[in-house]
């Protein structure tokens, strides 16, 4: 037998090992070209424009003000302090949006299944509606063809004189809580463990004696109950701050941004006719015979819902649902066409044009959903990990 | 229950009088009239889309029937929610793609119905599982899951779980169709141990040896209806009607 | 019947007895089966009526069709004149008027070719793809363009509406795939740095939205260059797009790489062909043609994602529509416009969608067969 140091070779650039690490090398020269060649221009070009690099320009004054931040902010404010508060901005909105549009994608995945023709009918059309229509042209239309066409603040039109819609966006009942409030929110997160221990007593309860709790009853009961009943005892101590006309605008109250609401409304709608996809196919993809066995079991039709489909489906829909929120997350930076002041639009906009420092601002907007991208894939693969089907 | 099972005692398993149904437009049963006694062992067979399976899918109301009268155990089926549950509780069924769910474990799938439709305690669901595992041999297999398993382990998991209602009647839908030749074998030793103890069975397949070896009664099946019915001896021996005759040329014959 | 029982007489089939026949059975069988069901229909049948009602009469009943000046509009119903009126520009953009029928030319040239490598029955699908990636363009790009061959030169700044939109959407496309199919084949490769490489440079641009990437197109790229160079607006937005959206198509490309079976590669081996002969004579004909439906897909999110860059100053369709609504003449046409650009980008999109769900059926009763 012919060792493995004896075998004939053949002329050394048709060796197979040689050849990766030539074709590996090639591509690593030409990436060192590349990079080489684009810092080279890069720095004499910004020499040539007389543009400092760095990341110093981050503690330097912003001078411009921001319509909505959730954190103190004033034109006094840091560039570093403008980032946070349109990274803020853009998650408020993500976070709204996400919620919206799985709350709508599920109804309307689950209507498409509906026996009832016409809602199965209706539910189709929202999707193949709301999917093949760009994104933008419906923030667009959503801000300037709705929100925009609203009366001024003097013709409001009003939700029982207390919820005012108008042109500058939806003025809202602001809560104010007095002395003795901070009781309630105490008595929500008692209410939350309680549920919790509830489930679990409920669990070991069925294990034991066989016979199970109704705990969605109880624990709604529990949750809405306690903090209400709470609320009541401590003698009611909110006071709403009723939005009011005086002159041109309303006083008391919160407003909340047209631009928010458009584009909150958008990607909701939008984002909501992919999951209603997702969902759908989720759903179909439990085969019919696991229905069958778990009815031949005698099984009854809320468990079968809750043990059999459930379970199935969400293995199929969670991370494709996570990849749309992604998606959504992503998309929210089109606030900047109608100005909603999302990280995108302050940041890479606005803080763009001040300072001319475009590298290092395009360079963090990017890390930013860059990092959220990556966190949220590292959950996903755990999720995976734990969900996957045991097989041979 | 006890005076109701009582009561039962001398009535038939199964009563079906009168029975017809339709997918859309496609006659698929047509008057069929079948009484399957306590204890008694029914082989069905027949060619493809003789409506044997929809027949016996219509016992535990998988398929619902638009004429005729289907009694379970002395139970008349009806439209009502409950009263098709309280009839799949006697009822056992097992399928040609076995329909373990995937996701619970061997122990699970047997204990899901006792937990939530018996509403028994785990330990002794588990005990229950146990032992019926135990006589389909598999015992071993508890904790794993069905995509662990063989075809014919997954099909005696899912004859076990069908028995841990303690039903009064099995029902297979060609329970070794979907298996590889080797595995037909330990699958079909399950069912026979079954039928010597005396469960009532009725059974769509096509393992004629197997309906020899247990049957009490084979019935054939032709265009939705009942063509031929009779002990296995004389069913294969002096078939009386052509079309039989073809059927049993057809799959014995090579 | 007795346990022993032969039957000499077959029954005949008969009519199933139930009601669910005619208009009247359809409706007790689908829309009021059960109580529920009832209240459901109702109420989903009023909120159509609610919806669909005043919208048909303002889009349609109500609306004003004719004329050419805002006088035409009555104000009861929408007036579709503020369309008519620019419906020039908002196909050609400011393309010279005499220069037009060049881009009707590329517009009937494209058209004939996506019907050709539409219609499953035309032949040399092979040819014509080929033509349509590398001959279309380039046709595509002289007329387009101008400067040689007696044609005048129009500069990309004078582009506009429905035609800079195909523009920007074809290039986007004939650009991304061969880079993705490039990117999906170094993305399985043994080699560590060329696996490592297209992994990194995939995950780049899917994690990133694409606004950020035309703002880097936009706002970088320039300082990428050597000072001198001039860089095109245009051209700058489409290399953003087209890296952006070949990382996208790089994992649609991938996912028919790996539905491939190992044995169809073995078998080449078998016969003595090389990787590059294997890749392109087996596997990638094969990938290619199963992933059709993810790659026309890919293209619809392309083709809606076009409208991005009326947020780097391009103007695109929905960008001359939006200019129109600024106009002095035209204020408050906001909805008669953005209700046609998502007319007109619908349409396009749904056909494909439909398309692609053809060709989906299609692939899966191949496979039966």
């Amino acid at each position: 037998m012919l060792r493995s140091s004896s075998r004939e070779r053949g002329p050394l650039w048709r060796d197979p090992t040689f050849r990766a690490l030539l074709v590996q090398g090639i591509l690593l020269l030409a990436l060192g070209a590349f990079i080489a060649m684009v810092v080279s221009n890069t720095l004499a070009n910004l020499e040539a424009r007389g543009i400092t690099t760095g990341f110093g320009f981050l503690q330097e004054r912003a001078g411009f003000s921001i319509p909505q931040t959730l954190i103190d902010y004033s034109g006094d404010s840091t560039y570093a302090r403008t980032f946070v508060v349109g990274l803020l901005n853009t998650l408020l909105v993500s976070a709204m949006g996400i919620v919206a549009a799985t709350l709508i994608g599920f109804a309307v995945g689950i209507a498409r299944l509906s026996p009832n023709w016409l809602l199965a009918r209706l539910a189709t059309a929202y999707v193949e509606i709301f999917r093949n229509i760009p994104l933008l042209v419906q923030i667009l239309f959503w801000y300037f063809a709705v929100l925009q066409a609203l009366p001024s603040p003097r013709d409001s039109l009003s939700l029982f004189e207390v919820i005012f819609l108008n042109v500058r966006g939806v003025v809202l009942p602001d809560p104010q809580p007095l002395a003795g409030f901070a009781a309630t929110p105490w008595a929500l997160l008692v209410a939350v463990l309680a549920t919790w221990g509830l489930v679990r007593f409920a669990k070991r309860r069925q294990a034991e004696t066989g016979r199970p709790l109704p705990v969605f009853r109880l624990g709604a009961l529990l949750l809405i109950g306690l903090p209400f009943a709470t609320f009541l005892v401590t003698g009611m101590p909110l006071e709403w701050s009723i939005p009011t006309l005086k002159g041109f605008n309303f006083q008391g109250g919160v407003t909340v941004l047209p631009e928010l609401i458009a584009l909150w409304l958008a990607l909701s709608i939008y984002t909501a006719s992919f999951i209603a996809e997702i969902v759908r196919s989720g759903i179909q993809s439990v085969p019919q015979g696991q229905v069958e066995a778990a009815k031949a079991l005698s099984l009854p039709a809320g468990i079968i819902l809750r043990k059999v489909v459930i379970p199935q489906a969400m293995r199929v829909i969670v991370p494709q649902l996570t990849s749309q929120h992604l998606n959504l997350i992503k998309n929210s930076s089109l606030a900047t066409a109608i100005g909603y002041p999302d990280l995108v639009a302050v940041f890479s906009g606005t803080a763009l044009n001040q300072t001319g420092q475009a590298i290092e601002i395009v360079a963090m907007t990017m890390a930013v959903y860059l990092l959220i991208n990556l966190v949220v894939s590292a959950l996903m693969n755990l999720y995976n990990a734990r969900t996957l089907l045991k097989e041979r | 229950m006890n005076q109701a099972n009582a009561a039962q005692a001398d009535s038939p398993m199964i009563e079906i009088a009168g029975l017809n149904k339709w997918y859309g437009d496609f006659h698929v049963l047509r008057d069929i009239d079948l009484t399957v006694a306590r204890g008694e062992r029914i082989v069905i067979c027949g060619p493809s889309g003789s409506g044997k399976s929809t027949l016996i899918r219509c016992i535990n109301h998988l398929e619902e029937h638009q004429e005729g009268r289907i009694v379970v155990n002395g139970m008349p089926m009806t439209r009502d929610v409950k009263r098709i549950e309280q009839i799949r509780r006697n009822v056992g069924m097992v399928f040609q793609h076995f329909n373990l769910f995937p996701h619970l474990s061997v122990l699970d799938n047997c204990c899901i119905s006792q937990t939530w439709v018996q509403k028994k305690p785990r330990a002794e669901a588990e005990r229950t599982s146990m032992e019926i595992l135990e006589r389909v041999q598999i015992a071993d297999q508890a904790r794993k899951y069905p995509g662990q398993l063989s075809g014919g382990q997954q099909q005696r998991v899912a004859i076990a779980r069908a028995l841990c209602m303690q039903p009064e009647v099995m029902l297979f839908d060609e329970p070794t169709s979907a298996l590889d030749p080797e595995m037909i074998k330990e699958v079909l030793d399950v069912m026979v141990e079954l039928a010597r103890e005396g469960m009532t069975m009725l059974c769509v397949t096509h393992e004629m040896g197997f309906a020899k070896t247990v049957a009490d009664r084979v019935i054939f099946m032709d265009q939705g209806q009942i063509i031929e019915q009779a002990p296995p001896e004389q069913f294969f021996n002096h078939p009386q009607s052509e079309r039989t005759q073809l059927f049993l040329s057809q799959i014995l014959g090579h | 019947m007795e346990p022993t029982s032969t039957r000499t007489e077959m029954i005949p089939e008969r009519r199933a007895p139930d009601l669910r026949r005619g208009a009247v059975g359809w409706l007790r069988a689908n829309l009021f089966n059960t109580p529920l069901n009832g209240a459901v229909t109702v109420v989903t049948a009023a909120l159509l009526a609610w919806l669909l009602w005043p919208a048909l009469q303002w889009a349609v009943l109500q609306a004003d069709w004719i004329g050419n000046s805002r006088e035409a509009c009555s104000g009861e119903g929408a007036c579709w004149v503020f369309i008519s009126a620019r419906f020039e520009s908002i196909v050609y953009g400011f393309y010279p008027e005499a220069e037009r029928w060049r881009v009707d030319l590329v517009f009937l040239l494209m058209a004939v070719l996506v019907a050709w490598l539409a219609i499953p029955r035309l032949p040399a699908k092979r040819w014509v793809g080929l033509f349509a990636l590398v001959g279309f363009p380039m046709v595509a790009f002289f007329l387009l363009v101008g400067g040689s061959f007696g044609l005048e030169h129009v500069p990309t700044r004078d582009w506009g509406g429905l035609m800079l939109t195909l523009t920007i959407a074809t290039v986007g496309i004939v650009g991304s795939l061969p880079i993705g199919v490039v990117l999906a084949l170094g993305r399985r490769s043994k080699m560590p740095l060329v696996r490592g490489f297209c992994v990194v440079f995939i995950e780049f641009w899917r994690g990133v939205p694409l606004i950020t990437v035309l703002f880097m197109a936009s706002v970088m790229l320039p300082l990428f260059v050597p000072t001198q160079v001039e860089f095109d607006k245009l051209l700058r937005a489409l290399v953003g797009i087209m890296l952006f959206w070949s990382a996208y198509m790089a994992e649609v490309v991938r996912g028919g790489l790996q539905a491939i079976p190992r044995g169809q590669e073995e078998a080449a081996k078998a016969l003595g062909m090389g990787y590059w002969q294997r890749m392109a004579l087996i596997v990638l004909p094969q990938a290619l043609k199963l992933v059709i439906p993810g790659i026309v897909n890919t293209f619809i999110a392309l083709f809606k994602d076009t409208s991005l860059v009326l947020i780097i100053g391009l103007f695109d369709l929905l960008a001359i529509i939006r200019a129109g609504l600024t106009d002095s003449d035209w204020l408050g046409f906001a909805t008669e416009g953005y209700v046609f650009a998502a007319l007109v980008f619908w349409v396009f999109c749904f056909s494909m969608s439909r398309y692609s769900q053809y060709i989906e059926r299609r692939l899966h009763t191949g496979h039966r067969n």
